[in-house]
């Protein structure tokens, strides 16, 4: 397959056209079509088993494209598989190291393996350590780490040798709130100060709302809704009134669609979610209608719409479920 | 937003670099897996003194003149060098996706199967030298020298190679452990339908075919005749023929596997 351009970095850091992969009947990606710019920070956002691991394998060069094409900085993953890996770093979903090693033996022969002398590589340890604060344990074998520590030395792994477009696939699940925060800072500033380009996925929100330029949406293997968090909310057009039941309340839900200016109600667990332009002007009536109906009411929260809501809107599924806490997902009123 | 010019970043590092970075993770990791280590240092030093206690005397009475000690030690090195391998190592790797984590480096592919195996040369040859301190406390002395010593040493290396290759063919095919116990198996028929107990021509009917296509059988020649005979080049060439001969299959087969395992899908 050709490649886009003779010059890498004039190329988008990533572009699919087409893109269908197939395990046998199941069709795990369904024409993807999309492009990253260099230097943007790409969010792939959509519930497990939607096509978002295998995507990232088959831009890491691990699975070729059933049909379509990838392309990473310009080179086909297919045919110029060598030249990919030169440009990128990998944290896969399940985190890969050798327990038989220390994690500075695993880092520093990562380092060699992309051809870093000993002096890069103690110049890249030293910023790396911060990064993923494991003080001494870095001295300790692998097999003794907590499943923390493992996730954050895997990051590390995929950064050693500074690479041009970093896939991460859902690089912060199991870490604690802390060490997410830290992740996330370092994604920011890896973007800022290098320019790199980053392309994530999650299946948390609140990560894609955070750290994204701009967002794809997956679901059942074809890309949905792209473009930026603002944009997509916008999209939606909507705010959002969240009540949360003591009981199910179902008889409920025909009389809350009654009220003026509500354009949907929709159950989601315990929570009945109340779609409006104009939220703050449906909250009282929203009140009113559930106590006429006798319904017990745990909470009211007004929130704009967020990620969720805009996949909900394209696929009448959530994927909110799972999420972390502290992600600050949505801004609830 | 864009790196500075002096950024680090990723370069090709060449196929003898890939191929020391492999095998020195490898190495490192030997004196770690005492489990493995120990026991495969200590069966042949027990194999040697339990049959040249068990053996010699009768030995001695049906072949007068042999040196039953000399004539056992190579049985009890093939068996120190048989087997040992990084491949479960390699099982665990492609289980836990540390394999993947190579594979999407730039390395050197073959390197990946190389390092390992030069890994196990080391091991290999680490462990052959106790057992030769052994046989020379008992009283064992090469009729070739120091230099038959090292050719002692090569051409049981390459056994172990040759035999390992096997293995990580298995490996890389399976990424099974249990199916790299199955294959250790295969040392059975090497080791016990050949010259193990008893010299070739004292061998008959079913049992003297199997050993005569059996490499071992040439293999334990060659190196008898290093400790008992001296420059036996005819005995020599069989030996290394045998084992290349061995050692060009397997190998072909791990390489297949690696190709195989390598190949997107």
């Amino acid at each position: 397959m050709p490649q886009l351009g003779s010059n890498a970095m004039a190329a988008p850091a990533v572009a699919t056209r087409g893109l269908t992969r197939r395990f046998g009947d199941v069709v795990a990606l369904d024409g993807i079509d999309l492009e990253v710019s260099s230097g943007e920070i790409y969010g792939f956002l959509g519930p497990n088993g939607a096509g978002k691991s295998t995507l990232i394998r088959v831009l890491c060069t691990l699975l070729v494209p059933t049909s379509g094409s990838a392309e990473v900085r310009g080179f086909d993953v297919v045919a110029n598989r060598h030249e990919v890996r030169l440009r990128i770093g990998a944290a896969l979903q399940d985190v890969a190291l050798d327990p038989k090693q220390t994690g500075v033996e695993l880092l520093r022969l990562q380092g060699r393996l992309y051809g870093l002398t000993g002096p890069e590589i103690d110049e890249r340890l030293a910023e790396i350590r911060q990064l993923i604060d494991l003080g001494d344990a870095l001295g300790r074998m692998i097999s003794t780490y907590s499943g923390g520590m493992k996730r954050r030395l895997d990051l590390a792994a995929a950064l050693v040798h500074n690479p041009d477009v970093l896939f991460l696939d859902e690089p912060t699940s199991g870490l604690d709130p802390l060490s997410r925060l830290k992740v996330w800072s370092e994604i920011r500033r890896l973007n800022d100060e290098y320019g790199m380009t980053i392309f994530l996925t999650t299946q948390f929100l609140g990560e894609a709302d955070e750290l994204a330029d701009r967002v794809g949406i997956i679901s059942e293997g074809r890309l949905v809704a792209e473009g930026r968090p603002d944009a997509l909310k916008r999209s939606v057009g909507t705010d959002v009134v969240v009540v949360r039941l003591q009981e199910r309340g179902d008889g409920a839900l025909d009389a809350l669609r009654r009220i003026s200016g509500v354009r949907s109600v929709d159950r989601s667990g315990d929570e009945v979610l109340v779609a409006a332009l104009d939220g703050a002007a449906i909250v009282g009536p929203v009140a009113v209608t559930l106590s006429e109906q006798e319904v017990a009411v745990r909470d009211i929260t007004l929130r704009t719409a967020s990620l969720d809501d805009v996949f909900f809107d394209v696929t009448g599924a959530r994927i909110g479920e799972g999420e972390p806490p502290s992600d600050g997902a949505g801004a609830g009123t | 937003m864009t790196a500075p010019p002096d950024a680090i970043h990723a370069r090709e590092a060449g196929f003898w670099h890939d191929l020391t970075t492999i095998a020195s993770r490898a190495v490192r990791a030997i004196p770690r897996e005492k489990e493995s280590v120990i026991p495969a240092l200590l069966i042949p030093m027990f194999w040697l003194l339990v049959s040249v206690g068990a053996l010699e005397t009768i030995a001695g009475a049906v072949y007068p003149g042999l040196d039953f000690r000399g004539f056992q030690l190579p049985v009890a090195v093939v068996f120190a060098v048989t087997g040992v391998s990084r491949a479960p190592d390699l099982v665990i790797d492609i289980q836990n996706g540390y394999f993947d984590r190579l594979t999407i480096t730039p390395v050197s592919r073959p390197s990946l199967l190389l390092g390992m195996m030069v890994a196990d040369l080391t091991l290999v040859i680490a462990l052959t030298l106790p057992v030769l301190g052994i046989g020379w406390i008992l009283g064992v002395r090469f009729a070739s020298g120091l230099a038959g010593v090292l050719v002692f040493l090569l051409l049981a290396g390459l056994w172990g190679v040759a035999f390992t290759a096997v293995l990580y063919a298995i490996a890389l095919k399976t990424a099974n452990p249990a199916a790299i116990t199955a294959g250790l198996l295969l040392f059975f028929p090497f080791a016990f339908l050949t010259t193990t107990f008893l010299p070739q021509a004292a061998l008959s009917g079913w049992m003297a075919t199997a050993a005569e296509y059996n490499p071992m059988t040439y293999l334990l020649a060659a190196l008898r005749s290093l400790i008992l005979v001296g420059w036996e080049w005819d005995t020599l060439l069989a030996g290394f023929g045998a084992v290349i001969g061995l050692g060009l299959v397997s190998v072909s087969l791990a390489f297949l596997a690696l190709r195989s395992r390598l190949r997107p899908r």
